[in-house]
């Protein structure tokens, strides 16, 4: 009878789901990403996915039996980082640009602030934000796809900035599939889709945050362009808005706790992406309004905690 | 994953073998007396008993062997008759040691004279407490606090409103379940002689659908009968939570440190009903209780057992448990605690025995990653995550403004986190220092107004003096 009881504190079952097998559900849902990359950019994109995450690992295990912490390489956490940071760069990126970003990513911005869940900001988003400043010329470029002028050609104009133009000139079956020019995880959006409605339904991403970023990024166009629907429809499907809505906006990390904080994130993120796609001098607003909600974040949670259950005025 | 509720939070905890599906299709057997009972004296929340009887004595079954000590108590009957061996004590699963009776069973079964009530349907309030105090009857879904402090609203305040649970949201356990089923009639008639001791025109037994035969088998037992109705509640834990329960079925909320009496509730277990019931019709002291045998054991059950039955007698008679078992449970999965020492007794709050695998050993707890799940299965609302790194971090006051004592430990939170930190436990430690911190500074409080009194006092006889 008393072979190897344990004493332990309740409860005595816990779920199943753990931080490592939601960071590999992530990795899934963001596998058909890479895949549609890939297929579009060619073996470029496959350089640059594989130097990513492969820094973002190595680097996170070198610092903790640097540092002389418990490695949480197994947690899958820096894979996830790894494929955020490649699907942020142009596929014509040399390859040590995933190298250094992602040596910022998990060193600077992860470890630095105390490892996983600790960061403030979007690890990846932070790295490319840095790379993007260092060296503008090789990271926000945005190459043609293989089918349409191929990837050593770099092309003049993104969607975005030809649809500032004139939103019949981008082909709304080429957003869908990402034969558009861009950065390597950005474009098919079929891909995001499928990936991003992939969480919701699994629980690991909370629909609220994707729902209000695209539906505040199509209503404010809707709105601005005398409800010019067309426009609105392609705005949400060209850029990295998908990406971000559903990838990077939703990093368990830098936003909020509560459900009220993140409609509140999803709105900022969705009015910082039209503001700088609308009236700034640079087409792609996202992941710097991502980031900006991010350094928002811990102020949004201290004022959006739910009340305690109870916390009333008593029923007269 | 979400489901309808009734009340905010809450999750779906998984079972493992032998759980709630197998274990509700098996009756209630009585086990066989056992030799030697160990009853201990602190059953209940509140003050233990004091022993009224000394080694050597002859008991009686159902006879007084504690007394109660002061209000918030209970009395402790024997469970059997035969003579005391001890009066000491004895470990419970808690690994608290407690005053307790030992009484060698001398298998007569000889019943104390019992005193059934004359008029039970023309009882007052105090003549029911008095029945249910006099009969030891505590909250028997592990709460285990005396049931008469209950029934007895302070100054100002009413019972509108009896509610009985029969939710039993805790995974494996089915002795609520058997219990409906097949004292359905019991069940409905104690709770109908409380409305009419207690003046109270509405009460509702609140019951998870998934024990549909037990709503049938209730609601047909209550028809006719006025301002009594059986609810079907939505499976989800903690649906049996007090305050859960009341929400759920009244859509009021006890305002933060309140009592369900505060909004004119009060919510009492479908065992501790049935137990009421019996003292009333048959003066039948709590001397037994249903408890279910769960998990990995060889043949499951739900057994009627003798207040201060040691557990391995129910394992004996569950066959043993099987070799996957690491752990053992007395309660709930959820709320219980583990325990080693298979001779600690069943006492009126023993719900259930459980025997776990290696699923209930806690896995290494890591970083928090602030993935919110914790948030969203609180049924008190609060921010787990939030709280649990500024207890942590010592810093209490905040914890405290963060609402941890609002914490009821139903450990939902705990079971979803997928960092699987130890959350719950984190908060039962806050809760304590808080609460020994605020003991301290009440404590420094009034000893600096005796002293300050004390002055005083002193500077005035000197100027009379003077
Ligand atoms: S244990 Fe406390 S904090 Fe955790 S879910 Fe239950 S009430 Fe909320
Ligand atoms: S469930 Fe666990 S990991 Fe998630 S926020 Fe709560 S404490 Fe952190």
């Amino acid at each position: 009878m008393q072979r190897h009881l344990t004493i332990t504190p309740s409860p005595h079952v816990r779920d199943r789901a753990s931080t490592k097998n939601i960071m590999q559900e992530v990795c899934l849902a963001l596998a058909p990403a890479g895949i549609a990359s890939i297929i579009l950019f060619g073996a470029s994109a496959l350089k640059l996915i594989c130097f990513s995450v492969l820094t973002c690992v190595l680097t996170e295990y070198l610092y903790q039996l640097i540092a002389g912490h418990k490695s949480t390489v197994g947690d899958w956490s820096a894979v996830v980082t790894g494929l955020m940071l490649a699907y942020n760069l142009p596929a014509t990126a040399p390859w040590w640009i995933p190298v250094v970003g992602g040596v910022i990513a998990i060193l600077l911005v992860k470890q630095l602030f105390g490892g996983i869940g600790s960061n403030f900001m979007n690890p990846a988003l932070t790295a490319r934000a840095v790379l993007f400043i260092s060296w503008g010329g090789l990271v926000a470029s945005y190459p043609n796809t293989l089918y349409c002028g191929g990837v050593d050609t770099i092309s003049s104009a993104t969607p975005l900035a030809l649809m500032a133009a004139d939103p019949s000139q981008v082909s709304f079956v080429d957003l869908l599939l990402g034969n558009v020019p861009g950065i390597l995880g950005e474009t098919c959006k079929i891909a995001l889709l499928l990936g991003g409605i992939y969480l919701i339904i699994r629980g690991i991403i909370d629909w609220r945050i994707p729902a209000t970023f695209i539906g505040s990024v199509f209503v404010l166009f809707l709105l601005t362009s005398g409800f010019n629907f067309e426009l609105a429809l392609k705005e949400v499907f060209a850029g990295g808005l998908m990406l971000g809505a559903f990838f990077m906006a939703t990093d368990y990390a830098t936003c909020p706790l509560s459900r009220l904080g993140r409609v509140i994130m999803g709105i900022g993120c969705g009015v910082f992406t039209f503001m700088i796609r609308a009236y700034a001098n640079y087409p792609e607003g996202t992941s710097f309004a991502i980031l900006f909600m991010n350094v928002l974040t811990p102020l949004i949670d201290r004022y959006t905690m739910p009340k305690f259950f109870g916390e009333v005025k008593k029923n007269a | 994953m979400f489901g309808a509720r009734l009340f905010p939070g809450g999750i779906h905890p998984r079972e493992g073998v032998n759980g709630k599906a197998e274990n509700s299709a098996n009756p209630i057997q009585e086990l066989p007396a056992v030799s030697r009972v160990i009853i201990p004296l602190s059953q209940h929340i509140g003050a233990p008993a004091t022993a009224t009887v000394k080694k050597g004595d002859h008991v009686l079954m159902g006879q007084v062997i504690g007394e109660p000590a002061g209000f918030v108590s209970a009395p402790v009957h024997a469970s059997v008759s035969g003579t005391v061996v001890e009066v000491g004590n004895c470990k419970l699963a808690s690994g608290a040691t407690v005053p307790a009776v030992t009484i060698d069973n001398d298998f007569k079964d000889e019943w104390v004279e019992l005193h059934p009530s004359e008029h039970p349907e023309n009882l007052t309030a105090e003549e029911a407490q008095q029945i249910i105090r006099n009969a030891g009857i505590v909250g028997m879904g592990g709460a285990t606090f005396p049931t008469q402090v209950k029934l007895t609203p302070a100054a100002g305040k009413t019972i509108e409103k009896l509610i009985i649970n029969g939710a039993e949201c805790e995974p494996y356990l089915t002795a609520d379940h058997r219990l409906m089923l097949e004292h359905a009639g019991e069940i409905v008639d104690g709770v109908r002689l409380l409305m009419l001791a207690f003046g109270v025109k509405d009460a509702v037994i609140g019951v998870e659908e998934n024990k549909r035969d037990a709503i049938s088998a209730l609601s047909d037992a209550a028809s006719g009968i006025e301002g009594l109705r059986v609810q079907g509640l939505p499976v989800r834990y903690p649906q049996g939570g007090e305050k859960q329960l009341i929400y759920a079925i009244t859509k009021r909320v006890v305002p933060t440190g309140g009592l369900p009496i505060d909004v004119g509730c009060v919510v009492l277990n479908v065992g501790t009903v049935f137990a009421c019931d019996q003292a009333i019709r048959m003066g039948i002291p709590l001397v037994r209780r249903v408890t279910t045998v769960g998990g990995l054991v060889n043949n499951p059950g739900n057994f009627l057992v003798r207040i201060g039955t040691p557990v391995k007698a129910l394992f004996e008679a569950c066959g043993g448990t099987t070799p996957a078992c690491k752990q053992l449970i007395s309660g709930g999965p959820m709320m219980g605690i583990s325990f080693k020492d298979t001779d600690c007794p069943v006492t009126k709050g023993t719900s259930g025995i459980l025997a776990l695998g290696k699923e209930s050993i806690y896995p290494e707890e890591t970083s928090c990653i602030r993935c919110a799940r914790c948030l969203d299965a609180c049924p008190m609302k609060l921010a787990p995550s939030r709280m649990d790194s500024l207890i942590r971090h010592e810093r209490y006051d905040e914890a405290e403004k963060a609402g941890v004592m609002n914490c009821i430990e139903c450990g939902a939170c705990t079971y979803v986190c997928p960092a699987k930190r130890l959350l719950t436990q984190s908060f039962r430690m806050g809760k304590k220092v808080i609460n020994t911190r605020k003991k301290a500074a009440a404590a420094k409080a009034a000893a600096e107004k005796a002293q300050l009194a004390a002055e005083k006092a002193a500077n005035e006889k000197e100027k009379k003096e003077a």
